[in-house]
């Protein structure tokens, strides 16, 4: 089946309908960049981000207040997490600027520390264990040591910790399935655990009403490491392709298909911009990819005006270029289609951690496709005429 | 079905079992962000433990002197040179040959003034460099050996940097989820120290400015005052006792120490066994002193201060307080695992919980399973019978991938199932390159063979092309990238040489099964 057929378009003949909205889309990313600025994530910037799912609807500005000023905490942004139904927060603390002695991994204790002295104190009263913050080794541990509800009677030491070690596990597995928040104590006694298990467990733990799902703290001597090694990684990409291209092509080629990709970086680093996005390694990633994938766009049209060079050589360079396009233009389709719904599906299903990353896939993917003939042709185009021309002087 | 062909299936057919093997043989190692885990980035403070160096080596010399009755004035420490001051003529030789000893390590000169010499000495760079890579490796061992006690799986930890020295340490903790505990266990100094408290002054004062008071100014030069919490100490309060400055028991006397519990108040306390030389330490220590006490002191704030009724020969003695069955437990493991010789900063912190890690898995296995779907879908509407090529190479790139990944102990990210979906979308192009190719010299006329052939053969250059540029960029992101991007950048490298492979052959393959002795007069693409 072919979905388009022996199309005869004049690609380079609205090469300046595809200049002008590529000029537009990239004052409006300038713009946005320029005044909204790129929003670093912690890899980058240093800082801290805080993941805290709580069991009420979280009053956001109570937790600011807080985590502001006055815990010396000085918390840059509360938002709220995923959909509102699932009561996630992500706190996000400022970069530090003391290396020398500021200890990154304290950060999260003092957040912790925070939280709890104004939703669990009382809850907890007395008790100084949270039944959703323990690990399983510790529960394991705590029911060899207090056999509850007689649990354990009639076993044999290895049986014991066996079976220690099982109720342990079914435990966190019912935290972890409510994603880190065992709400009421009703909740194992759905498990089957006995009354006397209940009330022992009771007496030791409380149930916290929040959880730390994730703590990502970087200090700034390594947050500008990072920045380094993104720009690093992204330069030498680029020129490794460019000098392959230049090689496997014309140097020209190599230009154009470069240019192309700072076109695709720069757009998608805009829309970035405009929605707010955060910009962490796992983007640089994607853009990475976006340039690989955009690349080959441009490597299979630059492949074919090639061979066409060869075949028709009576044709002038424009009808060469428009004729490899529209010759490609099956594959090209179906390619982006067929990468598009991949990434789409990522982008719909993945779950907030990949939200970013696959964001910029989806937008790389139809810039990438764009740029190939809006961009990447008609540079090489230009430029053949520029050596026609210069031909015709000699 | 002539020989190559036979010889061709045969090959894929085992690419295929050995790929099945290797999933069934070993597990694919799983990334923390997956697994839910701990990541830390630890600082060294190395200039800690060369301080503490020059400190120990100023006592050395200080009570070598005086056994040599070498009359000298004082010893200061001044920016980690050690001045011996006021020395006489008459010790000159004596001293500069007992400070021969300290070199290659240190360096040393003297200088004479109106009848005194002063003996400067300092560690040459050199030194320096080699006991702060002693003390990383040190800092190193000791956090795998707390790690190791405290029960985690498959800890990762190593020491990195650049730098003249590398005075950092990485440490990746898959699957702990308390991640306060396992911080504080990894960081904490754990210095035990028991010292003699003040036979007459000794305390407990309420605050440094009494316990000093009680010198009336002549405050003894080798005592120090310490922070004192017992648990017979109000709760909160703070009191400070007068000890000796040089320790008589210290942590390296240790032979083990473990928790365990006050038959009577039913708290926890530690209980710690010392070495040969450690009882024969103690032994001498209370003997000389019955009626003191000795104070036993835990990163230099006092327990617990028993008297000491006589002369003790036993190899065990207890540390009591306020502790909770953890903190008890977590200081009879950082006790056991010796005391960290510089202090450790964190740098850098990733930890990921374990509902979090599930959640990001099964929503990544989901995403991918809907791509695959509706890639392989878009295939065979589009491509119709060729499509189920599509759909077979596919499943023996995956197969491939994971097999490889597999094999290598290579870990599997988020970003790298993401990579997953990628390298679906990539090698669907190569095939669709190839189809594409195959219907155009259908069109001008070719038969399937000659178009199936043709189409292979132009087609190969530009896959090549696609896949090497594709590749550049994820050598360059291996490279640059930390740990999830790593993993990222090694799932798509391994997908696109694996497509590579089931584009040029198992393709192909398919393609000539279909034409195998058989007159086909149309291809159904």
């Amino acid at each position: 089946m072919d979905i388009v057929r022996n199309t005869k378009i004049d690609w380079l003949g609205k090469k300046w309908i595809f200049i002008g909205l590529s000029l537009v889309l990239g004052v409006v990313s300038l713009t946005s960049i320029f005044t909204r600025g790129l929003n670093l994530g912690v890899d980058f910037s240093g800082g801290t981000l805080v993941y805290v799912k709580f069991q009420e609807t979280p009053d956001l500005g109570r937790i600011r207040s807080l985590l502001g000023d006055a815990s010396g905490l000085d918390a840059e942004a509360v938002t709220r997490f995923d959909e509102p139904s699932a009561n996630e927060v992500q706190i996000r603390l400022p970069r530090v600027e003391d290396e020398e002695t500021t200890d990154m991994g304290l950060k999260s204790a003092v957040v912790r520390e925070a939280l709890f002295q104004e939703y669990d104190s009382e809850r907890a009263a007395g008790r100084s264990m949270d039944l959703n913050e323990v690990s399983e080794a510790e529960i394991r541990n705590w029911i060899t040591a207090n056999d509850p509800g007689g649990i354990l009677e009639g076993l044999g030491v290895n049986e014991s910790s066996q079976k220690a070690e099982e109720i342990a596990g079914e435990i966190t597995d019912l935290r972890i399935s409510n994603r880190g928040l065992i709400e009421d104590y009703s909740e194992l006694e759905a498990l089957g655990f006995s009354d006397g298990f209940i009330s022992s467990l009771r007496e030791d733990f409380y149930l916290g009403s929040f959880a730390i799902l994730s703590v990502e703290s970087v200090g700034p001597k390594v947050g500008s490491e990072m920045r380094e090694r993104a720009q690093n990684a992204i330069f030498f990409s680029l020129l490794g392709m460019l000098i392959y291209i230049a090689f496997r092509f014309r140097p020209i080629y190599g230009l154009a298909a470069i240019a192309a990709l700072f076109h695709d970086v720069f757009l998608t680093l805009g829309l970035f911009s405009l929605t707010g996005r955060e910009i962490s390694l796992t983007v640089v990633a994607a853009l990475l990819t976006l340039v690989g994938y955009s690349i080959n766009d441009s490597i299979v049209i630059f492949d074919r005006v090639r061979e066409n060079l060869k075949l028709m050589r009576r044709a002038d360079f424009a009808t060469i270029v428009n004729t490899s396009i529209n010759q490609t233009l099956n594959r090209t389709i179906m390619t982006s289609g067929m990468t598009f719904l991949a990434v789409l599906a990522l982008y719909l299903l993945g779950g907030e951690a990949l939200n970013s990353f696959s964001f910029a896939l989806v937008i790389g993917i139809v810039v990438g496709t764009y740029s190939s003939i809006a961009i990447a042709s008609p540079i090489v185009f230009w430029w053949q005429l520029l050596m026609e021309k210069r031909k015709r002087k000699a | 079905m002539n020989k190559k062909l036979k010889y061709r299936v045969l090959f894929i057919a085992l690419v295929l079992l050995v790929g099945v093997a290797m999933l069934f043989l070993k597990d694919i190692n799983l990334g923390l962000d997956l697994r839910g885990g701990v990541h830390l980035v630890l600082q060294v403070e190395t200039e800690e433990a060369l301080e503490e160096e020059v400190n120990q080596t100023r006592e050395r010399i200080a009570s070598a002197l005086q056994d040599r009755e070498i009359i000298f004035s004082d010893i200061t420490i001044d920016q980690g040179v050690i001045n011996i001051e006021g020395v006489t003529l008459a010790g000159e030789d004596a001293t500069d040959d007992y400070l021969n000893q300290f070199t290659p390590a240190w360096n040393y000169r003297s200088r004479t003034r109106e009848q005194l010499v002063t003996f400067s000495m300092e560690m040459t760079p050199a030194y320096r460099k080699t006991l702060a890579t002693q003390s990383v490796n040190q800092a190193r061992n000791i956090v795998a050996k707390r790690v190791d006690q405290y029960g985690v799986a498959e800890p990762t930890i190593t020491v990195y940097g650049s730098g003249a020295v590398q005075d950092q340490i990485i440490v990746e903790l898959p699957g702990v989820d308390d991640f306060e505990r396992v911080k504080g266990l990894i960081k904490s100094t754990a210095r035990l120290e028991l010292k003699l408290v003040h036979p007459t002054n000794g305390g407990p004062y309420d605050s440094r400015e009494s316990a000093r008071s009680a010198f009336s100014g002549n405050f003894p030069e080798d005592y120090e005052i310490l922070p004192y919490r017992d648990r017979n100490v109000e709760a909160g309060r703070t009191m400070y006792m007068v000890v000796k400055k040089a320790a008589s028991i210290t942590g390296q006397h240790l032979k083990n120490a473990r928790r365990s519990q006050d038959p009577f108040s039913g708290q926890s306390e530690v209980l710690f066994y010392l070495n040969s030389e450690g009882v024969n330490l103690f032994s001498e220590a209370t003997g000389a002193n019955v009626g003191n006490r000795l104070a036993i002191a835990l990163d230099d704030v006092i327990t617990t201060a028993p008297n000491i009724e006589s002369r003790i020969d036993s190899e065990s003695a207890r540390i009591t307080g306020t502790f909770t069955v953890e903190e008890a437990e977590d200081i009879a493991l950082t006790l056991r695992s010796g005391a960290l010789p510089a202090q450790l900063r964190i740098l850098e912190e990733r930890s990921i919980g374990p509902s979090l890690g599930r959640d990001s898995v099964m929503r990544g296995i989901y995403a991918s399973l809907t791509g695959i779907i509706l890639v392989v879908l878009g295939m065979v509407i589009v491509y119709r019978l060729s499509g189920v090529n599509a759909l077979i190479c596919l499943t023996l790139n995956l197969l491939i991938l994971l097999a490889v990944l597999a094999y290598f102990g290579a870990t599997l990210t988020l970003p790298g199932i993401a990579g997953v979906i990628l390298t679906i979308g990539m090698a669907v192009d190569a095939n669709i390159l190839i189809f594409e190719r195959i219907k155009e010299e259908l069109r001008l006329g070719k038969t399937p063979r000659a178009s199936i052939d043709s189409g292979f053969s132009r087609v190969f250059g530009t896959i090549i092309d696609t896949n090497v540029t594709t590749l550049v960029a994820s050598l360059f992101l291996f490279q640059f990238g930390t740990g999830p991007v790593k993993g990222f950048a090694v799932t798509l490298a391994v997908g696109l040489l694996a497509n590579i492979f089931t584009a040029a052959f198992v393709s192909r393959t398919f393609f000539n099964l279909i034409l195998n002795n058989r007159e086909v007069k149309k291809l159904s693409i």
